[in-house]
């Protein structure tokens, strides 16, 4: 499966919805929307990774370089997913002392509005 | 002892069509479904950083996976022609402030975290990654 990609914003986070597969092939055109997210001024973001199918140590790479991004500007980037077989390589890798993980957009969105 | 070689050219494209060729595979070998997501993953990123790496070094030259079935346990190779040092420890700097290059030697920790068995062969000729998982003893041999 292919890679989709859509955004909305909500106040003043930004969600970045992902379905599919993240891996060598698509995990650049996910690269080039958090880089034109965050030029555009979008320094609060959630990737709703609950369609992806898929994930690779290179859309480990494009997140971190997401979150490097934001954090330039005193921002965020957080995930929601609860996929066992896509939260396992954030485990193997350590990346969940990193990413806030939430288990749904509500309650990111929660946890992000106390955190204003 | 059945074997399938496979060989294709250093294009991001072609990952998921060797990942998806080993998943069939280890599949009719005998892996346990609930083993079969860490082989198309494991797979995955050893063709990555072998892609990548041939891009770098010699975009020209393919890169070569060999799936055997072998004694109870499902063996991959995958072997890249491009120049390879030993691979440097992955430490995560909690504040995600690793560097892009370090990126790469994220995919052969993800490697290790998910084969039970891992064998990485760095040289100046290339480099070898080789992982295995357990199969049924009498998986069907006729891949």
């Amino acid at each position: 499966m292919d890679l989709k990609l859509d955004h909305h914003s909500e106040d003043s986070l930004t969600i970045v919805d992902v379905e599919g597969e993240i891996d060598v092939y698509t995990a650049p055109r996910l690269r080039e929307l958090l880089i034109d997210l965050v030029n555009k001024g979008n320094f609060h973001l959630l990737v709703n990774m609950e369609k992806v199918d898929f994930l690779d140590s290179t859309g480990l790479g494009v997140l971190v370089g997401g979150l490097k991004r934001v954090r330039a500007h005193d921002g965020s980037l957080e995930l929601v997913c609860t996929q066992e077989r896509i939260l396992k390589i954030f485990r193997i890798t350590g990346l969940t002392k990193v990413f806030g993980i939430y288990a749904s957009v509500e309650e990111a969105k929660e946890a992000h509005g106390r955190d204003k | 002892m059945a074997t399938v070689e496979l060989t294709f050219s250093a294009l991001p494209a072609h990952v998921r069509t060797a990942r998806l060729v080993a998943t069939a595979i280890a599949r009719r070998t005998g892996v346990a479904e609930a083993i079969l997501d860490e082989v198309r993953l494991a797979v995955g990123e050893a063709c990555s950083r072998a892609v990548e790496a041939h891009r770098l070094h010699c975009p020209g030259e393919p890169v070569r996976i060999e799936l055997r079935d072998d004694a109870g346990r499902f063996e991959v190779t995958v072997t890249d022609a491009a120049p390879s040092e030993e691979p440097k420890p992955y430490v995560l700097d909690v504040d995600g402030a690793f560097m892009p290059d370090e990126m790469a030697e994220l995919g052969v920790a993800v490697i290790a975290g998910l084969a039970d068995d891992v064998e990485v062969v760095p040289g100046p000729k290339g480099m070898r990654i080789r992982m295995s998982w357990p199969a049924s003893v009498d998986g069907i041999a006729a891949i």
